[in-house]
């Protein structure tokens, strides 16, 4: 198995690692079982633009890596279009991962739509997308 | 020249010079096919029968019981499937064997399990020894063979075989040793250990990979897996790989003068163990004392082991680790979990695996490095976040 560059790049040098204190949306995803969490923190000005982004993951390097591309895609944008960030998105940006790391660039879409909805519900705007849970079940 | 570890012997060593200086006639000159009657075969015939006098030589065990395979997985395929259909004939279809045995023994059960046989998977303490109350308690009429492994692979744990052979003996049952681990750590005196079968691997003792060995004690008959011409006394067909044969003869008589040394390779480990386990909310995976002289197995609390691995491999360490990310499931190290290792610790741990190669400057840079590199990735896991939290609340 073999990483490309930008996958390293990003897993030694990882962008927006850290917390908000204040975050707008804060989501969680995966378990310990399973080897991966990912914990996003979002900060939304009224405009909807998500002005900062950080993150924390224990998981592979794959996990890092799809967590620190995933906020630099976000950053800066508005929320409508972090909700359209799919996982390809995220492995293409990174030049691809293997196969069976795959599921971490799922892990990061799910993350963000999980901060995304928890900023909704903060707002009392009511949740009109679905994130799909890989981890379900396997608890 | 920037600093290069290497700590993962237990997955397989670089091949020794003395050994490719041994296989190189065979390579050059004596290349005929051992079966062949003129000169150029009798030559290469009697580099093998030599090689093999001297391996059974090695284990105290007499040359007609050495068979030469082609790898470790294959003599446990053979010892097992091929006791299996032995078995039968005498209308025996039990096998035992542990949770903790490696994937060729465990898959190999799998198989018969599929094919009729019925299979005993036996509990391991926390230490990784297997129980042999419960080989005591499963073990019947009915049984046919005990296959545990001398040594683990991940935790290093030596098991007691000595104990397995009279148990299974008693009833009745084969006993085969998986040993590929255990050979050149510890003395095998086939002569004083009863076991019936023992398997062993070239590449993990500094020979090439492709070649691996099965001894079948005289008198144990276990039916053929690789059925053609009549190469090994008609129990392993395929012409003799002589080049790598040699080699493994060379690879284990160095290993047995290297036995000498084992002392000094269990000092670097205690080294490393003691020092590496003062790392915060850090465990040893097995036990202290009652493990191979170079494995080393440490979990590390809240963070995952891909990630030490890469690290460890910017600075120039080759480590391996029983995290699920290093494998194709979900699931992290089977032996870790048999002995009650949560699966988020076992995700966490760093198998080093040092050889009589391992310097003491080795030592030093692995207990510089690693502390680094478990904080950093601490510092980006929201799990230690949490830890740390708590920290300041109390």
């Amino acid at each position: 198995m073999k990483y490309s560059e930008k996958v390293m790049d990003h897993f030694t040098h990882p962008r927006n690692v850290g917390e908000i204190e204040d975050a707008d949306g804060v989501g969680v995803v995966g378990n310990a079982k399973c080897g991966d969490i990912m914990k996003m923190y979002l900060k939304i000005d009224e405009n909807d633009v998500i002005v900062d982004c950080k993150f924390k993951t224990f998981g592979c390097g794959a996990a890092i890596a799809t967590s620190s591309m995933a906020t630099e895609l976000i950053k800066g944008h508005t929320v409508q279009e972090a909700l359209k960030l799919t996982n390809s998105a995220v492995v293409e940006a990174l030049d691809g991962l293997p196969p069976v790391k795959v599921h971490c660039s799922v892990l990061a879409e799910e993350a963000i739509k999980t901060a995304l909805a928890d900023y909704y519900k903060k707002i009392g705007r009511p949740v009109d997308f679905e994130i799909e849970k890989s981890h379900e079940g396997e608890e | 020249m920037a600093k290069y570890v290497y700590a993962d012997n237990a997955s397989t060593t670089p091949v020794s010079k003395e050994v490719i200086d041994a296989m190189m006639p065979c390579f050059e000159t004596c290349w005929g096919n051992p079966s062949s009657l003129y000169e150029k075969g009798r030559d290469a015939k009697d580099l093998m029968d030599d090689a093999r006098e001297r391996i059974a030589k090695v284990f105290n065990a007499k040359a007609n019981e050495i068979y030469f395979t082609s790898c470790g997985s294959e003599a446990d395929n053979w010892a097992i499937k091929g006791t299996a259909l032995k078995m039968r004939e005498k209308g025996k279809n039990h096998i035992i064997t542990s949770k903790i045995e490696h994937p060729a023994v465990l898959n190999s059960c799998r198989a018969l399990e599929k094919l009729g046989f019925k299979v005993t998977y036996l509990d391991v303490d926390e230490y990784g020894v297997v129980d042999l109350d419960m080989l005591r308690c499963s073990i019947t009429e009915n049984t046919g063979l005990v296959a545990v492994m001398f040594a683990n692979n991940e935790v290093g744990t030596i098991e007691p075989i000595s104990e397995i052979c009279d148990i299974a003996h008693a009833k009745g049952a084969l006993v085969f040793t998986d040993a590929v681990q255990a050979v050149g750590n510890i003395d095998i005196d086939l002569s004083k250990l009863p076991v019936d079968m023992l398997s062993l691997s070239g590449h993990k003792i500094h020979a090439p990979k492709g070649i691996g060995m099965l001894f079948i004690r005289r008198g144990v008959n276990i039916a053929n897996l690789i059925d053609g011409g009549a190469q090994e006394r008609r129990k392993r067909a395929g012409t003799e790989n002589v080049p790598y044969i040699v080699g493994l003869a060379k690879a284990l008589e160095i290993a047995k003068e290297k036995l000498d040394d084992i002392p000094r390779v269990r000092k670097m480990r205690d080294r490393l163990i003691s020092e590496l386990t003062k790392i915060p909310y850090s465990k040893l995976n097995g036990s202290r004392e009652n493990r191979l002289a170079g494995n080393v197995n440490i979990s590390f609390e809240y963070i995952e082991g891909e990630g030490m691995l890469l690290w460890l491999d910017i600075a120039g360490i080759a480590a391996s680790t029983g995290s699920a990310c290093s494998s194709e499931s979900l699931d992290p190290s089977h032996v870790l979990l048999a002995m009650g290792v949560p699966h988020e610790k076992a995700h966490g741990s760093l198998r080093l695996s040092i050889s009589h190669e391992t310097t003491d400057e080795d030592i030093d840079y692995i207990i510089e490095t690693l502390p680094g590199i478990v904080k950093k990735l601490r510092d980006m896991s929201p799990l230690w976040e949490e830890v740390e939290k708590a920290k300041i609340k109390n």
